[in-house]
């Protein structure tokens, strides 16, 4: 029996703006396991987001538990999410959210700044690592600026790995990409992925859904799909049957 | 967390908005400098004043004729005349706080050697005077008690006359000039004194026996000053009302209202300029203080930018391990870079503008390292105070709300 990563029951989540409650998670029960690569799938204002904000302990939840990786998140005070966040998760954003005129390698380096048992030595070696599994060995010194969507993406998913997370959290992490680039970042996640990292896929795409193990779908704030993914796509496979560009 | 990598998060924040860094360092810099440069022009200048008049004695206490306007009403010339040779003789005779006693005329005009001639004051007094006034014969002599009886024609002369007359290096012992026509024989050079604090050439003076200016030159019976040196600088209070007693006397006068004559102390002088400076030093300190407190806002208000600009970076580095301690002291880190790096230029600058002032006016040059200290401590402060608020702002904000701010 695997681990289990993430536990939640009963997840609620109420915004409100001004004098009106939107229910945007009505009762969420979920439960990953290591070694997982799981897609959240619907439409959207279905609630996606909300739950790996949840879950990443970037927002609380009104109701219900939430287990990550044993710890129960909601006794935790901020400085104690923090820390959760900076040694158990990674996260992906759709928008990359590097800092700007800063290099990559910089980039990759700043959750290690956070960690006060990463000396200086040792936080540039893992950022180097980092961004060599990424495939931008030959980047380290350019700054977003200088590096295309899907390279700058490459440098936030580094920048998650950097501190070996638990599990990896990407919400649309290829919605500001085109097709091709978004497969090479899928492939990046499927290598990732049978390398034995957890990680859980916020995307509105079915095709880009297919490429995960398992994919679990909201509507409306609920649930209402979970299934095993039965006829799993690769990506390699996908990219080589693109058309050949000619330039 | 360590420091070193606060230090470069912060400082590379900076360095990448120069122009905008500078501009805010501006008015903590140009507070500093003016902070530091008023407290040592104005340390420099008094310093200067109390040693120019010191040099002249400190327990000089001197009569003037002529009064304090009665009634709005200046008394005549009678009145700037009312001193005379008896007054001297009775001060001396009756102060016990009055070690030495020397009437002062004086009069100015051309003084000729040869062919050359110079614009000059002559001053007349007895053997104490120099004494008195702390004016040293550096070769030559001094009149005798004799030569002052007998009116003789003799004097002294300083450096500045004896440059412009027999030229650079010439000993003109033994030379004779002329004074208003009387010709008088040189016997001694005075010891060089340079110019005083109001830029005055202590040197361009001749000093003769005083009843050869009154006699001879001026042609008067009265005298135009007593200088007397009181026996100490406490004791000048107690000599300034004996003096003035013998005077009241002498002039028959009731009513000190009616004074015909003015004692004044050097002590107290000094006292009164050192304190005009005082007063000035802290008006300006007091400008600058207020030009500080305008960079500190400054601050404040460039904070405040910063913080608004970078709310989405704010919110990465809390959704990837940052606490709120850290995220604040990022910015506090930043603001204190600003104010402290904005002080130190000024301090450099504030050095510079003391040198170049002083240097210009003939002061020393004094910075205390206690004013030097202390802007170094209020910048700091600045830093912490006027960024605290902003840096309070950053580190509250919530990380979803952060990496969603537009
Ligand atoms: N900060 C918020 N304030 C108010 N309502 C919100 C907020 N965030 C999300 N919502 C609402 O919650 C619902 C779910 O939003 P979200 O999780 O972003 O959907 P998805 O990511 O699936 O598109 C939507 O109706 C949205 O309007
Ligand atoms: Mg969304």
């Amino acid at each position: 029996m695997d681990k289990t990563i993430i536990q939640v029951a009963g997840l609620r989540k109420e915004f409100h703006v001004g004098d009106v409650t939107v229910h945007a998670l009505k009762g969420i029960d979920l439960t990953i396991t290591q070694g997982e690569f799981v897609a959240i799938m619907g439409t959207s204002g279905s609630g996606k987001s909300t739950m790996l904000n949840i879950l990443g302990c970037l927002d609380k939840p009104t109701g219900g538990d939430y287990f990550l990786d044993g710890i129960n998140v909601a006794g935790l005070d901020k400085n104690q999410l923090a820390e959760v966040r900076n040694l158990k998760l990674g996260f992906v954003f759709q928008a990359y959210n590097l800092l700007p005129r800063t290099s990559a390698l910089e980039n990759v380096e700043l959750p290690l700044f956070y960690n006060p048992r990463v000396k200086t030595r040792e936080r540039r070696d893992r950022a180097r690592a980092a961004l060599e599994a990424v495939g931008l060995a030959g980047r380290m010194h350019h700054t977003p600026a200088q590096l295309s969507g899907g390279q700058q993406q490459r440098v936030a998913i580094a920048r998650s790995l950097v501190n070996d997370p638990v599990v990896i959290l990407a919400d649309e992490a290829t919605g500001n990409l085109d097709t091709r680039t978004s497969y090479e970042i899928m492939e990046l996640f499927q290598r990732l992925n049978d390398q034995g990292k957890t990680i859980v896929f916020v995307t509105h795409e079915p095709d880009i859904a297919r490429l995960t193990k398992r994919s679990i779908v909201f509507r409306d704030g609920h649930v209402i799909k979970q299934q095993a993914v039965t006829d799993r796509l690769y990506a390699s496979e996908l990219i080589a049957a693109l058309p050949v560009e000619n330039d | 967390m360590n420091y070193t990598n606060l230090l470069k998060i912060s400082g590379g924040a900076l360095l990448r908005n120069k122009m905008r860094a500078f501009l805010t360092m501006l008015g903590i810099i140009i507070g500093v400098a003016s902070v530091i440069a008023m407290l040592g022009i104005g340390q420099g200048s008094k310093q200067s004043i109390r040693e120019q008049m010191s040099g002249m004695g400190t327990n000089l206490v001197f009569v003037m004729p002529g009064s304090q306007q009665r009634g709005g009403v200046q008394m005549g010339p009678s009145n700037m005349q009312s001193l005379t040779m008896d007054d001297v003789t009775a001060i001396a005779k009756e102060c016990p706080h009055v070690a030495a006693v020397s009437p002062e005329v004086r009069s100015s005009g051309q003084v000729v050697a040869g062919n050359k001639n110079w614009p000059s004051t002559i001053y007349g007094g007895n053997v104490a005077y120099m004494g008195i006034k702390k004016i040293e014969v550096a070769d030559g002599r001094l009149f005798t008690d004799k030569e002052v009886h007998a009116m003789a024609k003799v004097c002294l002369v300083g450096q500045t006359v004896v440059d412009n007359l027999f030229g650079e290096g010439a000993d003109p012992i033994g030379q004779t000039i002329r004074f208003k026509k009387i010709p008088m024989l040189i016997i001694g050079v005075l010891a060089e004194k340079g110019e005083n604090s109001f830029g005055q050439d202590q040197d361009d003076m001749i000093i003769a026996p005083y009843t050869t200016v009154q006699r001879r030159i001026l042609a008067i019976d009265h005298i135009q000053g007593i200088y007397t040196s009181a026996t100490s600088e406490e004791e000048s209070e107690l000599a300034i009302a004996e003096i003035s007693t013998v005077l009241r006397r002498q002039h028959k006068i009731s009513n000190p209202a009616d004074d015909d004559f003015r004692v004044m102390a050097q002590a107290e002088l000094v006292k009164m300029f050192t304190s005009i400076s005082d007063v000035l030093t802290m008006l300006l300190g007091a400008i600058a203080g207020i030009s500080l407190l305008v960079g500190g806002i400054g601050i404040m208000n460039i904070m405040f930018v910063s913080v608004t600009e970078r709310t989405r970076e704010i919110g990465l580095r809390m959704a990837i391990g940052g606490k709120s301690i850290h995220i604040m002291a990022q910015f506090l880190i930043e603001s204190m870079m600003l104010s402290v790096s904005g002080g130190i230029v000024g301090i450099l600058l504030g050095y510079l503008i003391s040198y170049v002032v002083s240097g210009m006016m003939g002061w020393p040059v004094v910075i205390t390292s206690q004013s030097v200290v202390l802007s170094f401590l209020v910048c700091s402060a600045i830093g912490i105070f006027f960024g605290w608020y902003p840096a309070r702002k950053a580190s509250a904000l919530n990380p979803i709300d952060a990496l969603r701010y537009e």
